[in-house]
């Protein structure tokens, strides 16, 4: 089997504020395989966007502090590198894009200039080849006449063309990975599809790993090829996509799958199963998910039940798994 | 732009017109008789009375408000009643010693403020911040005149540095440096104050925005997300914090000329209104509102550069 470009090992990541100290990541692991989209789905709260940030190391520190594990890039712990080494990798080997179109993008320069700045940083390019390039980007993304909205600024900018212009930030200099938190969220549904169907050709142009984090299952169904399902902080299950979807092993898993169709059809919101996550600073000795389990017994309140494989390529951290027919 | 700049000056003729009526109000009611002064000591009270009548102020205030705007469309500022020099030749040579103590205070308190500002913001909590923000609430708290004291004191009279009286010639000149020095430091440090604080909280609330998470995420140095994606965009409400304040920079001046008698436009308008010097007194209040409209004109120029989104299409 191929090497995973990037590989998250027993991550831990807690904030420290005032006295209080919340584990917001626990032990999460995932590979990314080089060329694939991997789908991280999970209720709100339950530490995406804390793990992307991790990966990029751009979480505030304090409060935030990476207590263990490891983030391998092509085999290389991203955790220990120094500030200047990871600052090369930001926005060169790894570029990132935002779930706040409107907001991400300074809007005291032009789209270009912030393309442009990131081109001088890391592939030296200057002046009218800056510019050519960024414009060439913004072709890529598909900005309607790129040679005159290159020097537009932001505000002139629609929500979808903003998050256009952040995808070309983002391959600017041909990153292997790519972590998308969220991208289409804040955008309307026609908007989103355009947006995916733009991150999937892309992906097909430049082989760009992709870590696509969301709330939307159907996102999942169409862009993924592996799964990693996040629940209050820890990976409950993964799997290809198939597996997940066809086969849920895991109750929440489950849950979350049978929500879908009940839902006004595109925006399947997670947040459809009764009960809420247990609250980050709460010691939980068992499931983090039995409160809101129904098949949870005593066994599954007192110990946690590790990730294990159910069948090949597919993980889940349940006591009842492998549970039958579940889809059904 | 130039339909904005346009647009601000024809909204500043109200606002010239109400500063020059309040202005010549003003001047009425402060003591002295301006036809008393003109006629001189050992006038007579029908001589006075005269006078009075020739220079119509027997006439109801709205009408010589009428006439002296009629003047002023002609480009008569009248004479001074003391010196009998025309008024607009003695505040043309005022307005140059007057600009070079705003040059000279504002060179290097605003970009200091502004780098006071940043640090506090970058290393909010710690103790430079608090350091810098003690300085700076001592420079909003001090009267100005007491810092003008102080400098004087021990810059002036205990360690002989800086002389403290007059204008030593122009601002090129080694004298003339020697002799801004202690004003221009004055009237600079009331400017601290606000222009830290204001350049700390508005670093901070900008650091806290995504755009500066993206910097960030592109691979920038801390210092230049700092001052690139920070600063940069912070600098806004400052530039427009400053143009507010410039009116509290001219106020500052008048005390800062008169107790350094530096010879500029401050120290000459107090002097015509204790002296009853009528015409000189309305000509100082004419320069000074002339000066408020330009200085705004000038930081909406600002604001407009610095802030892409104020330039509609
Ligand atoms: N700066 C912070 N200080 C303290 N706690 C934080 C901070 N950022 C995140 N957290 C906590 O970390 C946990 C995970 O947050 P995270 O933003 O990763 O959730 P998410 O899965 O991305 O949710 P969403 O879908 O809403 O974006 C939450 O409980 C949150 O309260
Ligand atoms: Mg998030």
């Amino acid at each position: 089997m191929a090497e995973p470009l990037l590989s998250v090992r027993d991550l831990q990541v807690r904030f420290r504020s005032g006295g209080q100290s919340l584990r917001a990541v626990d032990g999460v692991s995932f590979d990314l395989m080089p060329g694939q989209t991997l789908g991280i789905v999970g209720e709100s709260g339950c530490g995406k966007s804390v793990t992307s940030l991790s990966i990029m190391r751009l979480l505030p520190s304090p409060p935030a502090m990476i207590e263990g594990g490891q983030v391998l890039l092509q085999g290389r712990d991203l955790l220990k590198l120094s500030e200047a080494e990871m600052r090369k990798l930001r926005g060169g080997r790894m570029g990132m894009i935002f779930q706040e179109p409107m907001t991400s993008l300074n809007p005291v320069y032009t789209c270009g200039d912030q393309i442009i700045e990131s081109l001088r940083i890391h592939s030296g390019l200057k002046g009218k080849d800056a510019r050519d390039r960024a414009i060439e980007l913004l072709t890529l993304v598909r900005l309607p006449s790129p040679e005159k909205r290159v020097d537009d600024y932001p505000h002139q900018l629609s929500g979808g063309q903003r998050q256009r212009v952040m995808i070309a930030l983002a391959l600017a200099n041909d990153p292997a990975v790519l972590i998308a938190d969220e991208p289409t969220t804040a955008l309307d549904v026609t908007i989103q599809s355009q947006i995916l169907d733009l991150m999937r050709d892309l992906q097909d142009r430049t082989g760009t790993a992709i870590m696509l984090i969301t709330h939307d299952l159907g996102v999942v169904a169409e862009t993924c090829q592996q799964v990693v399902v996040m629940y209050a902080g820890a990976v409950i299950e993964k799997g290809e996509v198939q597996q997940i979807f066809q086969d849920p092993q895991h109750p929440y898993t489950i849950g979350l799958m049978a929500a879908v169709p009940r839902m006004d059809t595109a925006r399947g919101r997670l947040a459809t199963i009764p009960g809420a996550v247990p609250p980050p600073w709460q010691a939980i000795p068992g499931c983090r998910f039995a409160g809101r389990c129904p098949l949870a017994d005593d066994r599954c309140r007192k110990s946690p039940p590790p990730l294990r494989p159910i069948t090949a390529g597919h993980e889940v951290a349940c006591w009842k798994a492998p549970i039958e027919g579940a889809r059904a | 732009m130039i339909e904005t700049i346009i647009n601000r000056l024809l909204v500043s003729i109200p606002v010239l017109f109400g500063v020059l009526f309040l202005g010549f109000a003003l001047v009425q009611l402060a003591p002295g008789d301006p036809a008393a002064v003109q006629a001189g000591p050992s006038a007579t009270p029908e001589i006075v009375a005269k006078i009075r009548e020739e220079m119509g102020l027997d006439q109801p205030m709205i009408v010589q408000f009428g006439r002296y705007i009629e003047r002023l469309a002609h480009g008569d500022l009248g004479r001074s009643l003391i010196s009998n020099k025309a008024v607009s030749s003695e505040l043309a040579a005022a307005i140059v010693p007057t600009l070079e103590l705003m040059f000279a205070s504002l060179i290097w308190s605003i970009p200091l403020g502004i780098a006071m500002g940043t640090l506090a913001a970058v290393w909010r909590g710690s103790l430079i911040d608090r350091a810098i923000m003690a300085i700076s609430v001592a420079g909003v708290s001090l009267p100005i005149f007491f810092i003008c004291l102080l400098l004087i004191q021990f810059l002036g009279v205990k360690y002989p540095i800086f002389p403290f009286i007059g204008r030593g010639g122009p601002l090129w000149t080694v004298d003339g440096l020697r002799h801004i020095a202690l004003p221009a430091l004055s009237l600079g440090l009331i400017f601290i104050g606000p222009v830290s604080r204001m350049t700390r909280s508005s670093v901070l609330e900008v650091l806290r925005l995504d755009h500066v998470r993206t910097a960030r995420a592109k691979g920038l140095t801390e210092t230049q997300v700092i001052l690139r994606h920070g600063l940069r965009n912070a600098l806004i409400p400052v530039v427009t914090l400053v143009g507010l304040q410039i009116g509290y920079l001219l106020g500052g001046a008048v005390v800062t000329e008169t107790i350094f008698s530096y010879p500029g436009i401050g120290r000459l308008a107090v002097g015509a209104i204790l002296s009853a010097d009528f015409p000189l007194a309305q000509g100082t209040i004419l320069v000074l509102a002339l000066g408020f409209i330009l200085v705004n004109l000038i930081v909406d120029i600002l604001y407009a550069r610095l802030d892409p989104r104020v330039q509609k299409k």
